[in-house]
């Protein structure tokens, strides 16, 4: 039997609250389908199998918060049954109910199964039965006042435990930008590339010589990831942001990028997104635009160890062949976590992308 | 199509991307982009919408033109009249 544990939603999400069942008893889930719809603080997170099996039983109710963790749901292991399969200890149990409890439980209409208990040994009290039906009826606080709370939580987080150092670098973008405009000009509207997507596909190309910029700083060390998921900081209409992962950026084509991205972006601001996303990013970016300022220093998003900033494109004065010129460039930013790298292979991760920009058609 | 009903088209092509956006809030001669407060990939997403309200396809090159509202229903008008047959249009122009 597999314990089906609420996933990690990202380091600012701790709880969610189901929205939604995706999965009955007696269903064949695979790995990466949608099992249930959490709500967050952030946005309604589609939760993904990590698993194969078949549903045996949900253990928790919608409007049930829980704990990212907290066992959701029973599932058989492929060629388990019913019969034969190992119930884990703690489901075998009894459970220990005070009598107050389990009275006020029956007047309140909530289950008892979907309960954890907090008194001694596990046992469900008067107050658990109590504060679920609060839980379960309170509606839905304001999602704005939640989201700075979570912002708020990783970014002082962020700010106690990271020793941060900076960076800038200004790239030249001549030829990217010539190169992305006669691309677009041959192309219906629906296939056209943002400068966006090449300053993603550079950032991930770069952490391949740099891959301690790349990963996540866990219990005293770094773990370097196995691909570069970026995490892209969307800011949302309504206000806050989210940084919902581009898993592989590396690997991918610069149109199927450019897909994703738009597809990502609009589920991000529809309040959409799945668990992987939420959890994955291994690196963030941080792009103005061209509505924004010159540049931005940002605050890494921890565990990871670094943040890619990126300010608005715009021509500048740029001396070339001893002559000044007008040249369209962009403020990169490195904000480097100092326990995972240092200054000077920050600064050549920086030149690496500046490199990696001025070859457009090799992205 | 008249101006009016061009000016209906657009602002629904902007709430489709800007929900909060208030047609009578929105100032017509002041740029666009401030008004409304569109990112890159909201303003591609905005000229995508017009493609498949208007069947007009927008060159990058022509972004530049469209500074205001009034600007985009002027430069709309112009390319519905050049080509009032769908699709576009572009190499069809004298």
């Amino acid at each position: 039997m597999i314990e089906f544990k609420l996933p990690s939603l990202g380091a600012d999400m701790d709880e969610g609250k189901l929205l939604e069942w995706k999965i009955h008893p007696g269903d064949t889930v695979k790995r990466g389908d949608i099992v249930a719809i959490v709500d967050t603080a952030k946005a309604a997170v589609d939760v993904e199998s990590w698993v194969d099996g078949t549903v045996r039983q949900l253990l928790i109710d919608i409007g049930d918060k829980v704990p990212v963790g907290t066992p959701i749901a029973l599932l058989l292991a492929p060629g388990e049954t019913a019969e034969n399969a190992v119930l884990p200890a703690r489901g075998a149990e009894r459970r220990r109910i005070s009598p107050a409890a389990r009275k006020r439980a029956g007047e309140l209409g909530v289950d008892l199964a979907s309960l954890s208990g907090s008194g001694a040994e596990g046992a469900i009290t008067l107050q658990d039965v109590e504060a679920k039906a609060v839980a379960t009826a309170t509606p839905a606080p304001d999602r704005g006042a939640e989201m700075r709370r979570a912002i708020a939580a990783a970014m002082s987080r962020s700010k106690r435990e990271i020793p941060h150092y900076y960076l800038a670098d200004t790239i030249p973008l001549r030829p990217a930008l010539a190169w992305l405009e006669r691309r677009n000009a041959e192309l219906p509207v629906t296939e056209r590339l943002l400068p966006a997507v090449l300053l993603l596909k550079a950032v991930a190309l770069a952490t391949r010589r740099y891959p301690e910029m790349n990963g996540h700083w866990i219990d005293g060390a770094f773990h370097a990831a196995p691909a570069a998921h970026l995490g892209v900081a969307i800011s949302l209409r309504q206000g806050g942001l989210i940084a919902p992962a581009l898993h592989d950026v590396a690997a991918k084509p610069l149109e199927v990028l450019m897909h994703e991205l738009t597809d990502l972006v609009q589920r991000a601001r529809a309040g959409s997104l799945r668990s992987s996303e939420m959890a994955d990013p291994t690196l963030t970016v941080t792009n103005l635009g061209e509505q924004g300022s010159e540049s931005v220093f940002g605050v890494i998003y921890p565990p990871q160890v670094a943040l890619v900033g990126f300010g608005k494109v715009m021509e500048r004065p740029w001396v070339e062949q001893g002559q000044c010129v007008a040249m369209p460039s962009v403020i990169a930013s490195l904000s480097g976590d100092h326990r995972a790298s240092d200054g000077h292979r920050g600064a050549l991760f920086l030149a690496e992308i500046r490199q990696l920009l001025q070859q457009p058609d090799a992205l | 199509m008249d101006r009016a009903h061009l000016r209906t088209l657009v602002i629904d092509s902007l709430r489709k991307i800007a929900p909060e956006v208030e047609e009578s809030a929105l100032r017509d001669d002041r740029p666009l982009r401030d008004e409304v407060d569109l990112d890159s990939m909201d303003w591609l997403n905005f000229i995508i919408g017009l493609h498949e309200r208007l069947q007009v396809d927008i060159p990058e090159a022509d972004y530049r033109q469209l500074v205001s509202l009034d600007a985009v229903l002027d430069y709309l008008a112009t390319r519905l009249r050049d080509a009032p047959t769908a699709s576009p249009p572009r190499d069809s122009e004298p």
